[in-house]
């Protein structure tokens, strides 16, 4: 490995790392893009002669130190080097999420106050636009495509490409003024501002240091041996603090290449091309791979069906075994070899994971059958524990300590202790700085010793060390007859039928439990294909007797699974509905990274919830929508709700002998 | 104001492109087109429309060289053209979408629109057929400009995919850059809109007036869609029974009783 070996007082930036890399990984692709049906690709010094006369170009643009440069867009070579640019300048980058609305962004770009705003094209300046007659401190919009912007008006408004022109030919008047700037950046600077989606109240901006970001990302490349040779594809959103990590802390700290698609729709295509070797992905992203592959097999040819058939029952048997280097019989390796050449190779190089040595998911549970399934294929798929707040390493699973319900032990210089709640605390050089203007919200989340309330619920395991994370601390809460309510729980163990996109469990001070299932179009609709049921809407299907009747069984299935423990038997499904849409980020519902808002839905949809609470068999709704430009809309709906076996828990078992 | 020719909003357009002077189109005894005259600027976004029958297709056709005229001259970047074979008018510069699509159902997207580079292709056969060397060296130059109205008109996912498997509205969209692979100094668009959803016509819009923008492209275009047409156009023609009936700036033929007229229905003898 070619790593500095410690962490020299002067690679106390993005800029000096910038610099580092510039001169000795050179040659070394730095970032790719695909365009123009090509991948693209920019070397570490290209990137930075690039970067620097960007950051020239935006001094030339009047860019003080401590401005916030907003950066709105997809994921692309040319604003991640803004957002290095601005930090050349001694300013903050602060990445907005691209998809927002323009109601959403004008909450942000207020509360930092940006002057200037990188978009990526001109979707994102006309939301800027749309919010500047409100916000009157942005003073300069800088796009990246030029498409369609012939026409705006210019006066305050330029293309990136421009910029840069203009600060490679300023060269002159501003080299001095840079290297000024970039040497006085230190440890404890601000690298980023971050704003948490929240799954309540409005979005609060997370500031993280050099030296958070810095340490944080070497500790992690030192935890799975990141080197410059990784690759990775950039493709979540540019907001969230993973991609800030991956795609900026530690490429620069590694030296690794990032790999920008070439649109969104491309993703998929665009991964299998680039096949990385270091890879994060939301359980989504895996459970959708997932069902697309098994839709595919369904549609396979008898031999072939037989043969995934065979070769997966014997790489679920014996595969994490396998990766995990314990002892395997002979005979069981040499089929799995065999496996490898006909079934697992083939699949693995059509997923895109054929060099993937080092694959993460977070965010939300995985469900076991997904997570074997990639680990039997021999994908080196673990889980890690994290948040914005902590620069997101709290706690992750080192190789060979891989468990689909656990997320694994403390990262490297993390500390964790659980309170009396069972809420879990961590302290480590991540943690972040404040929340920008808002000392009430950092003093009431951060103490005075540096101790973080992550706001979650959990417990370590015995023997193995490992975290297991029931819920959110603020959700987990009490029935009527005192027993244990933790929805998360549940819903997660209904979310991993392929049917089931999202639950939202109610049951807080009731007597019984109740829930709201949104089905997963794709996986439904093809099982409404195969079994002939005619559908014209989302709607229709959703409302469909027996599509009721699949999901019932699930339920009844789950509710026999949490029956197993004593402590959360309370937490059985008694009563159901299908919604008639699907939980929606535009309306609110669930935040962008699609968590679900329990606050926001329980209102919303008070009427649903009262009408599964008073023994009604229907009823009838109207639920307003918002529509991706904005626009608002409505619908009406009857919904059906339906009822569930339940299973005696175990001390009512006990009552009755 | 029939007759006479409206004057444009000349502030971003240029000189007069095409003009097409007193065409009369007969088929047999039907008369398509009677004694139109109107012309196109360079660089405008003009628009044929009209009720159904009305003889804009065919006056699309005449432009494209499809149909010869009985009487009347057409006249393109200040010369009279006389009759031309389609592909002669294509070389000139003039290219078309159809209004019932006619793509080639089992070529990807990508070949598709390489099609559309064929009139601007030099090498020969003997070329072709050795393929190293010149004719490669051509097929990367045409490939990268089609790659560049790929990216333009947004359909990077769909690159390799069979055109038979698309969308109606997607394949509106590929028709739309096999067009714009020719480069043409002239488009035209005969109902890029009809049996599109409000997303898609929203979408087909943004293109069409990004082509404009971006390539400088002068489009000529036949819609039904009359909000479409006269957000998008800069000018407009009203077409009725083959005759022109309206020509002028999107608000003058709004309020050119002629053309409520024949668009409210007015009872004609």
């Amino acid at each position: 490995m070619a790593h500095p070996a410690a962490a020299p007082a002067e690679l106390c930036s993005i800029p000096a790392l910038l610099a580092r890399n510039a001169r000795q990984f050179a040659g070394r692709d730095a970032y790719r893009e695909k365009e123009f049906g090509i991948w693209q690709s920019w070397t570490w010094a290209q990137a930075q002669d690039e970067i620097r006369a960007m950051a020239m170009g935006f001094l030339a643009l009047g860019l003080a130190r401590g401005d916030h440069v907003a950066i709105i867009g997809r994921n692309r070579p040319a604003l991640y080097w803004s957002m290095v640019a601005a930090q050349m300048c001694g300013a903050v980058p602060v990445p907005l999420y691209q998809d927002a609305v323009a109601e959403e962004m004008a909450q942000v770009l207020d509360h930092c106050g940006a002057r200037l705003v990188v978009c990526g094209d001109q979707e994102q300046v006309d939301k800027v636009i749309e919010v500047q007659d409100r916000i009157h401190h942005i003073e300069q919009v800088v796009y990246v495509d030029k498409r369609g912007m012939r026409k705006y008006d210019h006066s305050r408004m330029n293309a990136l490409a421009d910029v840069v022109a203009e600060g490679r030919a300023a060269h002159h008047r501003f080299a001095a003024e840079l290297d000024t700037r970039i040497s006085e950046l230190g440890w404890g600077h601000t690298c980023v501002m971050l704003y948490t989606s929240g799954t309540t109240g409005k979005p609060k901006g997370v500031v993280l240091s050099n030296r958070n970001i810095i340490l944080t990302a070497r500790a992690s490349c030192e935890f799975d041996r990141l080197t410059e040779a990784e690759e990775v594809l950039a493709y979540l959103p540019m907001a969230w603090v993973g991609d800030f990590i991956f795609s900026m802390g530690q490429a620069m700290w590694a030296g690794f290449c990032v790999n920008c698609p070439e649109s969104p729709a491309t993703m998929m295509t665009d991964l299998r091309e680039i096949g990385p070797t270091y890879f994060f992905a939301p359980p989504r992203v895996f459970e959708q791979q997932l069902t697309q592959v098994m839709i595919r097999m369904e549609d396979a040819g008898r031999t072939k069906k037989w043969l995934f058939d065979r070769f997966m029952a014997l790489a679920r048997r014996v595969g994490p075994a396998i990766l995990d280097g314990r002892p395997v019989a002979t005979a069981d390796r040499l089929a799995y070899a065999l496996g490898n050449l006909l079934i697992y190779g083939p699949l693995k190089n059509t997923l895109g994971f054929s060099r993937i040595r080092v694959g993460y998911t977070a965010g939300e549970a995985i469900g076991p059958e997904i997570f074997d399934f990639y680990r039997a294929l021999g994908i080196n798929l673990k889980q890690l524990y994290g948040q914005t707040e902590a620069s997101v390493f709290i706690t992750q699973q080192p190789d060979g300590q891989v468990r689909s319900d656990t997320v694994g032990v403390p990262s490297p210089g993390v500390e964790l202790r659980i309170a009396e709640t069972g809420e879990v605390f961590y302290r480590s050089p991540g943690t972040f700085v404040e929340y920008f203007r808002n000392p009430e919200s950092t003093a009431s989340t951060k103490d005075a010793e540096g101790w973080v309330a992550t706001g979650d619920a959990g417990f370590f395991e015995e023997g193995t060390g490992h975290l297991r994370i029931i819920d959110r601390a603020k959700d987990v809460g009490r029935m009527a007859d005192g027993r244990l309510f933790a929805p998360k729980y549940v819903e997660n163990k209904l979310k991993f039928y392929p049917a089931v996109l999202e639950a939202v469990v109610f049951g807080n001070g009731r007597a019984f439990c109740t829930a709201f299932v949104n089905i997963d179009l794709t996986a439904v609709g093809n099982w409404a294909e195969r079994n002939g049921i005619a559908y014209a809407s989302y709607q229709e299907l959703a409302g469909h007797p027996r599509v009721y009747d699949m999901i019932r069984t699930h339920v009844e299935e789950v509710n026999r699974s949490v029956a197993q423990d004593p402590m959360l038997s309370g937490c059985q499904i008694r009563r159901f509905l299908i919604l008639h849409k699907e939980l929606d980020a535009d309306d609110g519902e669930v935040t962008r990274t699609r968590k679900v808002r329990r606050r926001i839905i329980e209102e919303k949809y008070a009427d649903l919830i009262a009408a599964l609470y008073d023994g009604r068999d229907s009823v009838s709704t109207e639920t307003e929508v918002t529509y991706e430009d904005g626009r608002k809309g409505a619908i009406r709906a009857t919904l059906r709700l339906a009822d569930a076996a339940t299973v005696a828990s175990p001390p009512d078992r006990r009552a009755a002998a | 104001m029939t007759g006479a020719t409206a004057t444009a909003d000349t502030r971003r357009t240029g000189p007069v492109l095409m003009e097409m002077k007193n065409i009369t189109l007969r088929f047999g005894g039907v008369k398509a087109i009677t004694d139109i005259s109107f012309d196109i600027r360079e660089g405008e976004i003009r628009a044929i429309i009209g009720p159904n029958g009305a003889g804009k297709s065919s006056m699309l056709n005449v432009i494209s060289g499809f149909y010869v005229p009985q009487q009347g001259e057409v006249w393109f970047r200040g010369q009279k053209r006389p009759p031309m074979k389609p592909y002669q008018v294509a070389r000139q510069g003039i290219a078309r979408t159809f209004q019932n699509i006619a793509l080639f159902e089992g070529m990807s997207v990508l070949d598709n629109i390489m099609t559309g580079r064929l009139t601007l292709m030099q090498t020969g056969f003997l070329d072709q057929a050795i393929w190293w060397g010149r004719a490669q060296r051509e097929e990367s130059a045409h490939r990268e400009r089609v790659e560049r109205i790929i990216d333009f008109l947004e359909i990077q996912h769909i690159r390799k995919t069979p055109v038979g498997r698309l969308p109606y509205g997607l394949k509106k969209r590929v028709e739309l850059a096999r067009a714009l692979a020719a480069e043409p100094k002239l488009l035209l668009l005969d109902e890029p809109m009809a049996g599109m959803n409000v997303e898609e016509k929203e979408d087909m819009c943004r293109f069409i007036l990004d082509v404009n923008d971006e390539f400088g492209t002068t489009i000529a275009l036949i819609e039904h869609d009359m909000g479409v047409v006269m957000d998008l156009s800069d000018r407009v023609v009203v077409m009725d029974y083959g005759k022109k009936i309206g020509d002028g700036t999107p608000d003058e033929v709004r309020a050119n009783p002629d053309v409520i007229d024949a668009y409210l229905g007015v009872a004609h003898d």
